[in-house]
């Protein structure tokens, strides 16, 4: 039986890989990659990905609200059982109104983040407008889904601020695009999803959306073994985007359960002021 | 028909481990230079450390023949580089490139875990760290191969320095002077050493300055 093979082929021009100025043009057609020659390509891909094992495991949320859209996350990233950094950005910006997050491999996410960033800023010179963030979405979800069966992990929300108001979409590796108003992806998200569901309201504050945020990603680093390190905590307006803040979360613990002082020293302290 | 597993693989793990450390006015790359293959020693003096740029130090462990390729595709990228911006690569453009060519082979990774050190735009030191498929992150100390398990947990031990994501933003300047570098290097692949089959023979250690490159050898354990 002969393996129907045609969805390896890429229609687009291949870049060549030595000249420099095919790279730039390269970005306004889909990228091609070396593939490997082999009969099993899904059981090769298997097998590599176990090699490389790629940095996952995670928690990330987005939701809108009345004053915009707020976006949290952790910051761990692990291979196996090591953790393979505490300090990893999982919420990137594409471009000062809109942010992405990341969930699932590492470099998958920074690959096609950076690579969305750089279509959003080409129709932004071709139209003199911005992109939506529906259109941004959507370039992001159409790429994927070309290489969708290949392995590729992306589990990725995409939130920004554009003439229509406050959007957000949730894109993933198989190719899908999901408008909502609440979501969170990773590893951890059944966690930040029991918080962050009890305490929604569309009538917040932005503090009291951000302090939502920031409990709901404690909840999950706490609970969850792949998610830890420091909550960061985005909020997507008019404006823009801003950093609200960025807690460790293992002092996020101590901030919302403080362990009360022991009643031996308070006996002391009371027969010292005698 | 039951599928039939390929006996041979393309890949192989030549073992190693590779540390750098980012200082405020300087940069230490280490790597050992044993390479080994299965329980076999290939060589004693195989050196994991390439200059790429005048402020770029690349060091990677796991296989070689992969780490070797992926060299030349950066050199040659370099002198492309050097040809049309008349200028050699900063140590951050260096990264990004480095990055993006592990992820152009994506579906038929590079197996190489590298660590690339230098000397940023302003003189300070940074030190970037990849997965093999070409994430990446600058952080101020790194460990990467068969050892980095064990040297890790130390390094944050003597280096912790605050995560760059919080805010408010607190510095995150390693006060380590380069002697003091250099030395907890020494340590660290000397206890490696003892706990890690694929690492000893010789410690090759390379600090980068404004002012050039030293390199320091030292002998480690060859059982």
């Amino acid at each position: 039986m002969k393996l129907d093979t045609s969805g390896f082929e890429t229609s687009m021009p291949t870049i060549g890989f030595g000249s420099s100025n095919d790279m730039l043009d390269g970005f306004s057609t889909v990228p091609s990659f070396d593939l490997p020659r082999t009969t099993d390509f899904d059981g090769f891909q298997k097998e590599a990905v176990q090699m490389v094992k790629p940095a996952k495991g995670t928690t990330t949320l987005a939701f809108i609200f009345k004053e915009g859209v707020m976006v949290a996350a952790d910051s761990r990233a692990s291979m196996g059982g090591y953790i393979s950094s505490q300090s990893v950005k999982k919420i990137i910006e594409i471009n000062p109104y809109m942010l992405g997050t990341m969930a699932g491999g590492a470099a998958d996410c920074q690959f096609w983040h950076r690579n969305l960033g750089i279509k959003c800023r080409l129709h932004e010179l071709a139209n003199k407008r911005r992109i939506s963030v529906s259109g941004a979405s959507k370039l992001l979800a159409n790429m994927l889904y070309s290489y969708r069966g290949m392995g590729l992990s992306v589990g990725t929300m995409i939130a920004g601020w554009d003439e229509t108001g406050p959007g957000l979409y949730y894109v993933d590796n198989e190719g899908g695009r999901l408008k909502g108003d609440r979501f969170s992806v990773g590893s951890g998200s059944p966690y930040a999803y029991g918080v962050l569901d009890s305490g929604y309201k569309f009538d917040m504050s932005v503090e009291e959306a951000s302090e939502l945020a920031r409990r709901s990603i404690y909840h999950a680093t706490f609970r969850d073994g792949a998610s830890g390190g420091v909550a960061s905590v985005y909020h997507v307006g008019s404006n823009g985007w801003t950093k609200l803040s960025g807690d460790d979360v293992g002092e996020l613990h101590y901030h919302y359960y403080p362990v009360p002082p022991a009643i031996a020293e308070q006996v002391m302290e009371e027969a010292a002021a005698e | 028909m039951t599928k039939q597993h390929a006996n041979w693989s393309p890949y192989d793990n030549n073992g190693g481990t590779c540390v750098a450390i980012a200082g405020s006015d300087y940069c230490v790359i280490a790597a050992d230079t044993r390479m080994s293959t299965g329980y076999s020693i290939l060589s004693r003096d195989y050196s994991k450390i390439h200059k790429l740029a005048d402020k770029a130090v690349l060091s990677s462990s796991g296989f070689q023949a992969d780490v070797k390729a992926l060299q030349k595709v950066l050199k040659s990228r370099h002198l492309v580089y050097q040809h049309q911006h008349n200028k050699q690569m900063s140590c951050p453009a260096m990264a990004q490139l480095l990055s993006n060519t592990l992820y152009f082979k994506r579906f038929f990774p590079y197996y190489a875990f590298n660590v690339l050190g230098g000397l940023d735009e302003e003189g300070k030191g940074c030190v970037f760290t990849y997965d093999a498929v070409g994430s990446y992150e600058k952080v101020g100390y790194s460990a990467q191969g068969s050892g980095s398990t064990l040297i890790m947990p130390f390094l944050d031990n003597q280096l912790k320095s605050p995560s760059p994501l919080l805010l408010p933003a607190q510095d995150a300047i390693t006060p380590l002077s380069e002697p003091e570098a250099v030395d907890l290097v020494k340590t660290v692949f000397a206890s490696a050493t003892e706990r890690d089959i694929y690492t000893g023979d010789k410690l090759e250690i390379m600090i980068l300055k404004a002012d050039g490159i030293r390199t320091e050898v030292m002998e480690l354990r060859k059982d």
